[in-house]
């Protein structure tokens, strides 16, 4: 023991804060230099020509348009793929059937698929010269080059963020209280708003926000299928391509100001939940440290 | 009858959990289902509840069958071994959450849980989150909750398993003073026997998914079914002999073997508390050398090995064992003041009786 004590003192005094020094220098000067200082450069770039021009930038009907079709896939694709996080993570979590492992693996999937490639899928699938294409064409829905391409392909890539989120947090919260709330009469519907569903909340807020900035964000699924018809089918990232390839660069800094800023009102709310979530933990964690 | 339980069985594939298992509890009756772990007890308080299906067999509660009635028709309160309480509702919002259910008025509800608190030592605790309440709290909490829309019948699963020893005793007495006071039907499974003995007033003993025994404490200890219940309820000394004129003979000991065929193999039992010893060699009829004392408080276990080289464990009390004078190593003579044949095949070895003539094969007063 006392030995042992000897060697972690006199490695504490001789490695750690050597170690520690330059892991926090190179961890923050990776930080500065990769995300704080293009971050900082956005806003300057965005400001570059004066207030008049980064304003107008913003209220150009195109961008406003972008902004609104933004907004638009949020608001579609994160309730979907709550509905959809919730339905996959409750089956994960508490049923036993076959072919779960190969559920999670599928989950993932978008993860590791480029998002081109699953734009391009789309394309294939739906588009003119696609398997269904005839067939939509005929009725005449348009799938590709519109919204509803947009949706799919925001669908795809944000699909998921909700379902990794709670299968975790269902699988330690275990199926108990659910039967406990069945045994004292409560029908499914009541379980689910009652029992189930706010004993998940954090973990559905969190994915909610990833699943939000990912779909407010995306850019190589959506720019496939868009086909960038200004004003109507391009987003936000989409839009912020377009403009600097057209050398307005300024006006492209104002719009990709938006979306930095988009960015960072998500990263603040996320910092607030995971806040709020440890300091319930912690609650808990003294409590039944002092309890009797 | 408050319950009854006709041969039901439950299969998970190919494995039999419960094997048509029959009984009935009356009104206001506190039964233990006791056994080791993987028994089949746990499946069958959850089949009462409904939470799982039975694969075969009737249950019938309060004379009305329920086997095919979903969970939140028949009228049960469960209390889980972990309690499972909502944990992001208060006390007051756990217990009141059934009434809510059945859409009880808030006066009543309020009213109620306030009883509630009352009756299980809850009060000034109704704002606090479950996560703020020790152990036993919790448990209380959770029996509240299972009491609050008055079920017919109370089931609790493992309900002292997750509180540690130092409590437990107490709560124990806790759940049998309840009991007294508000007489609803409880069924409690444990794998503590006594646990078992000390809580209820019948136990139910269960191995292997079958019922092997059920009756009063005092019953199951002093004329189990069997080897099994027998070795499963406190400690038991088991010689094998052969019978030949009603008396069984093992080794040196000859037990009597009522109504036993000559030639007949069998099994017999005696508690270590039967056994009496004397230092004095020619006081009794048996020979015996004191191997080992075990001290235990007011009891000390003496293990005593024969000529012939069986074992014989007894227990007598502190006093006895100093007015005695018995030392270690010492020649002894002892002998059995009353056992029993004990029909089960042991729970190691023997096959699996065929579970038709099961009940019939255990002869009542333990003879042959």
């Amino acid at each position: 023991m006392r030995r042992h004590a000897l060697v972690a003192s006199r490695r504490g005094a001789e490695e750690t804060p050597l170690v520690r020094g330059l892991l926090i220098a190179v961890a923050l000067g990776f930080a500065g230099l990769f995300l704080f200082l293009p971050l900082a450069n956005v806003f300057a770039q965005a400001l570059s020509k004066g207030f008049a021009v980064y304003a107008a930038g913003l209220t150009h009907p195109e961008s406003l348009a972008a902004l609104r079709l933004t907004l638009l896939l949020a608001v579609v694709c994160v309730p979907l793929n709550v509905v959809f996080g919730l339905a996959a993570a409750w089956a994960v979590a508490k049923f036993e059937f076959r072919g779960k492992a190969w559920l999670v693996t599928l989950i993932d999937l978008p993860f590791s698929i480029s998002p081109v490639v699953a734009g391009l899928m789309f394309v294939v699938l739906f588009g003119l010269q696609g398997y269904a294409g005839p067939w939509l064409a005929a009725r005449d829905l348009q799938i590709i080059f519109a919204l509803p391409g947009m949706i799919l392909a925001t669908l795809f890539v944000t699909f998921p963020f909700v379902a990794r989120e709670l299968i975790p947090v269902m699988q330690a919260t275990g199926s108990e209280q659910e039967q406990a709330a069945l045994t004292l009469g409560a029908g499914a519907w009541r379980t689910f708003w009652h029992v189930t569903l706010p004993s998940v909340k954090w973990g559905l807020l969190y994915g909610v926000i990833l699943c939000n900035a990912r779909a407010m964000g995306e850019f190589g699924a959506v720019s496939v299928v868009s086909g960038h018809i200004a004003g109507v089918t391009d987003t936000l990232p989409l839009r912020v391509e377009k403009l600097y390839q057209e050398y307005q660069s300024a006006a492209a800094f104002s719009v990709a100001s938006l979306l930095a800023l988009l960015a960072l009102a998500t990263l603040a709310v996320k910092g607030i939940l995971e806040w709020k979530a440890r300091r319930a933990e912690a609650r808990a964690g003294a409590v039944a440290e002092t309890g009797p | 009858m408050s319950i009854v339980l006709d041969r039901i069985s439950k299969r998970f594939g190919p494995v039999i959990a419960v094997d048509s298992v029959s009984l009935s509890v009356e009104e206001g009756e506190l039964v233990a289902l006791l056994g080791p772990s993987g028994g089949g007890k746990t499946t069958i308080l959850r089949m009462i509840a409904g939470l799982e299906m039975p694969t075969e067999g009737e249950i019938i509660i309060r004379n009305r069958r329920v086997t095919d009635l979903r969970v939140q028709e028949r009228n049960i309160g469960f209390v889980f071994q972990n309690y499972a309480l909502f944990k992001h509702m208060n006390v007051f919002r756990n217990i009141a959450f059934g009434l809510r259910v059945k859409r009880w008025r808030k006066a009543e509800i309020e009213a109620r849980v306030g009883e509630l608190l009352h009756l299980l030592e809850l009060e000034g605790l109704a704002q606090r989150l479950p996560h703020q309440l020790s152990g036993g709290q919790r448990q209380r909490v959770a029996i509240a909750r299972a009491l609050a829309p008055r079920p017919s019948v109370l089931l609790l699963d493992e309900p002292f398993g997750a509180v540690d020893a130092r409590i437990r005793q107490e709560l124990r007495e806790w759940l049998v003073r309840l009991h007294q006071e508000l007489n609803v039907t409880t069924l409690f499974v444990t794998h503590d026997q006594e646990e078992a003995m000390e809580v209820a007033r019948r136990i139910a003993i269960f191995s292997n998914g079958r019922l092997e025994q059920i009756d009063t404490p005092q019953t199951v200890y002093e004329e189990p079914a069997n080897e099994f219940v027998a070795r499963f309820i406190g400690v038991m000394n088991i010689l094998e002999g052969q019978v030949h004129n009603g008396v069984a003979r093992a080794g040196d000991i000859e037990l009597p073997a009522p109504g036993c065929a000559d030639g007949a193999r069998v099994r017999i039992g005696f508690r270590p508390y039967a056994v009496q010893v004397s230092p004095d060699p020619g006081r009794y009829r048996y020979q015996a050398v004191l191997l080992r004392t075990y001290f235990m408080g007011i009891m000390h276990r003496l293990e005593l090995a024969t000529p012939s080289g069986l074992r014989v464990r007894c227990r007598i009390t502190k006093e006895e064992y100093s007015n005695l004078g018995l030392r270690d190593s010492m020649n002894v003579s002892f002998q059995i003041r009353s056992c029993r044949v004990l029909a089960g095949e042991s729970a190691e070895s023997g096959p699996a009786r065929p579970a038709e003539d099961r009940g019939a094969s255990v002869p009542a007063g333990g003879t042959c």
